[in-house]
């Protein structure tokens, strides 16, 4: 495995840590954007330039703003005096170590079935442009629908209830 | 150790991390940002499987990406707008504090 | 005649790469294009610093800055030493870290947006699949540095005029994009050289520029109202609105950290303006077939100085908008339009040619333009402002 292969990993890597474990809430979304972008450098190390593209600009671009901006309105900023982890985070914690041990080893137990280095594809988003309109039209349907509807869902339900009352 | 074993093994790290992350922490929104990261984990294994996997040309795995991407946009917009009506109304995002199914 | 000239830069280039062993050769040739790039638009932005003093001062009936060298042209170089050896404060309750990132992250990631611009034939540090994507991808990032820099200030004028840049940002960010996606449906490509190059060819001595089409009309008029609104320019500059924000998001910032915050601003103005030449204007290609012996890079930098003149234009006439104005305007009116937009080009792209199409495109954009524009001065959402005098 190559060398920027490594530091990326360990820049997601550590930007996810980071966004777990900071204390100050907006510092935990600005380690999240760092993860965001690691994993938009992954894609691009893995081809994939439409997808690494469409990361940055709907992750950092939208989802991050989102988030700080919901942090902010609701005074997520201050930290909490009686510290930021739940009571029951050793069950938590437990659960998530024993998930990734599942799936670690079945990774492990797999390298050999699992396919080496391969010709690198050349996609053009001409081709990606075709596949949506062509095989995968149905889906870009139901995915226009899902927007809009998540878009209305998501302005009624952070609106003020007491213009819905007068 | 391929490299496609050596992706897959990042995203199922970042996946825990996110898992253990929306656990353990009690603000909501940081709840939300462990889900964000588990989405995520989940498109690196699939682009990871469509660079490695057997037909590249089909873009499979990439369109599974980009539409889950898309996906994950309005699950973060809906989530936080839950999460904020939540705050108006019971005044704080613990989500220890928030223990009682009557308003 | 056109190659000697036109090619001059890229012949230089290949020049001095020439002397080096070819399998450094790409490298340092992208690294040759990078220092040009990393050079120019700053000395640009030092031009256009005064340029735009001269400008304002003449619009507001006085001199301008006249007394460092000849007209006042030396005056960038006495700022940027006045700004390098200022101290740089940064509040005791400032979050260091993030307050020393905001910058930075800013200004790099203007320049990455030059990274897709073709800035004349053959000048164009990558030429990528998914330019116009990436140029958006990067310029969405700003956001996020404009939100480090409020929040880390900790400041409350700086908090405010963050969260309105970035409400505003994200608010224009979507006409923005939604205007130059009907570009796209045109040449059915996002590479931005290919988008050039539908629109090099001429008939009858006019040029194909999308400008010159209704739908490329309503676009452009679109583009250029996002873009103002994206760079934090006036009528939109609540986010620094001087008379009741002090300065906004830059208020806790002095000495270099301001300078690159006064920068990155400049050099997002430059970056946009070209893309919006390059998509709408026709980038590089000359505006008459008889002209096409003036190089490229003539062409590009002319039609980019013209939008900044129109930029200073703009704000020495147009007084600021209010806040609910300003986003009344971007969801109520240009969100609309933009999406009719696009219907009107996808109509135009089917009709084949001939003159119906001309009629039928125009008056749907007219139309649909004013009677939005009528409905929304009736409902008095969008208008004229009304004053209220102390008796």
């Amino acid at each position: 495995m190559s060398f920027v292969f490594y530091i990326l990993a360990a820049l997601t890597v550590a930007g996810g840590l980071a966004a777990m474990l900071l204390k100050n809430t907006v510092h935990c979304a600005l380690a999240l954007t760092v993860a965001f972008a690691g994993l938009a450098l992954l894609f691009l190390n893995l081809d994939a330039q439409f997808a690494g593209f469409a990361q940055i600009l709907v992750y950092i671009g939208a989802v991050a703003i989102l988030v700080v901006f919901a942090i902010l309105l609701t005074r997520g900023s201050e930290t909490p005096r009686d510290g930021v982890f739940s009571r029951t985070w050793l069950a938590g914690l437990l659960i998530a170590a024993g998930v990734f041990a599942v799936l670690g080893w079945a990774v492990i137990g797999s390298v050999r079935v699992l396919p080496h280095e391969t010709a690198v594809p050349t996609v053009t988003v001409l081709q990606i442009g075709n596949a949506l309109v062509s095989r995968y039209v149905l889906p870009l349907e139901i995915v226009a629908v899902l927007l809009t509807a998540a878009m209305i869902g998501a302005v009624i339900v952070a609106m003020h209830e007491k213009e819905g009352q007068k | 150790m391929t490299p496609l074993a050596s992706y897959l093994l990042v995203a199922a790290l970042l996946f825990s991390i996110g898992l253990a992350g929306a656990l353990t922490r009690r603000n909501a929104i940081l709840v939300l940002i462990g889900i964000e990261l588990m989405l995520n984990a989940a498109n690196l294994n699939l682009i990871a499987f469509w660079r490695y996997g057997p037909h590249p040309e089909l873009l499979t795995g990439m369109m599974f990406a980009i539409f889950s991407i898309a996906v994950a946009a309005a699950e973060a917009a809906v989530g936080l707008g839950l999460v904020i009506q939540i705050h108006r109304h019971a005044k704080t995002t613990d989500l220890d504090a928030m223990n009682r199914m009557k308003g | 005649m056109i190659s000697g000239m036109d090619q001059v830069f890229v012949l230089l280039r290949l020049w001095l790469v020439s002397f080096l062993p070819a399998a450094w050769q790409p490298v340092i040739g992208a690294l040759l294009s990078v220092v040009a790039i990393v050079c120019l638009f700053p000395a640009l932005f030092a031009l256009t610093t005064v340029f735009e003093r001269k400008g304002l001062a003449r619009i507001q009936n006085r001199l301008g800055p006249n007394r460092v060298g000849p007209f006042g042209l030396l005056q960038p170089i006495a700022d940027g030493i006045k700004s390098l050896t200022k101290e740089d404060i940064v509040p005791l309750s400032a979050d260091a870290a993030v307050h020393f990132l905001a910058p930075v992250l800013l200004v790099v990631a203007v320049f990455m947006g030059f990274a897709v611009l073709p800035m004349g034939r053959n000048m164009i540090l990558v030429d990528m699949d998914a330019g116009l994507l990436f140029y958006f991808a990067m310029s969405a990032s700003t956001e996020l540095a404009v939100f480090m820099a409020g929040w880390s200030s900790r400041n409350k004028y700086s908090l405010l005029g963050a969260m309105r840049a970035v409400a505003q940002m994200i608010s224009y960010e979507v006409p923005l994009l939604l205007s130059s996606v009907v570009v796209v449906m045109m040449t059915g490509s996002l590479s931005l050289t290919k988008i050039v190059a539908a629109q090099s060819g001429f008939t009858r001595g006019l040029p194909h520029w999308f400008i010159f089409t209704p739908w490329g009309f309503a676009g452009f008029v679109m583009y250029a109202i996002a873009t103002t609104a994206e760079t934090n320019r006036s009528p939109f500059d609540l986010p620094e609105g001087e008379s009741e924000l002090v300065a906004g998001y830059h208020t806790e910032y002095s000495g270099f950290k301001f300078a690159l915050f006064f920068l990155g601003e400049y050099l997002a103005m430059f970056s946009i303006s070209g893309l919006g030449a390059t998509l709408f204007l026709g980038g590089w290609s000359a505006p008459f077939s008889f002209l096409t012996w003036i190089p490229s890079w003539i062409w590009f930098f002319s039609k980019l100085m013209l939008s900044i003149f129109v930029f200073i234009w703009m704000r020495g006439t147009l007084p600021r908008l209010r806040q609910d104005q300003l986003m009344n305007f971007a969801w109520k009116f240009v969100l609309p339009l933009c999406l009719l937009n696009l219907m009107v080009a996808g109509l135009w792209r089917f009709m084949g040619d001939g003159w119906l199409r001309w009629v039928i495109c125009s008056v749907i954009l007219i139309g649909a333009y004013t009677a939005l524009g009528w409905g929304e001065m009736r409902r008095g959402k969008i208008g004229p402002r009304s004053y209220r005098y102390a008796e």
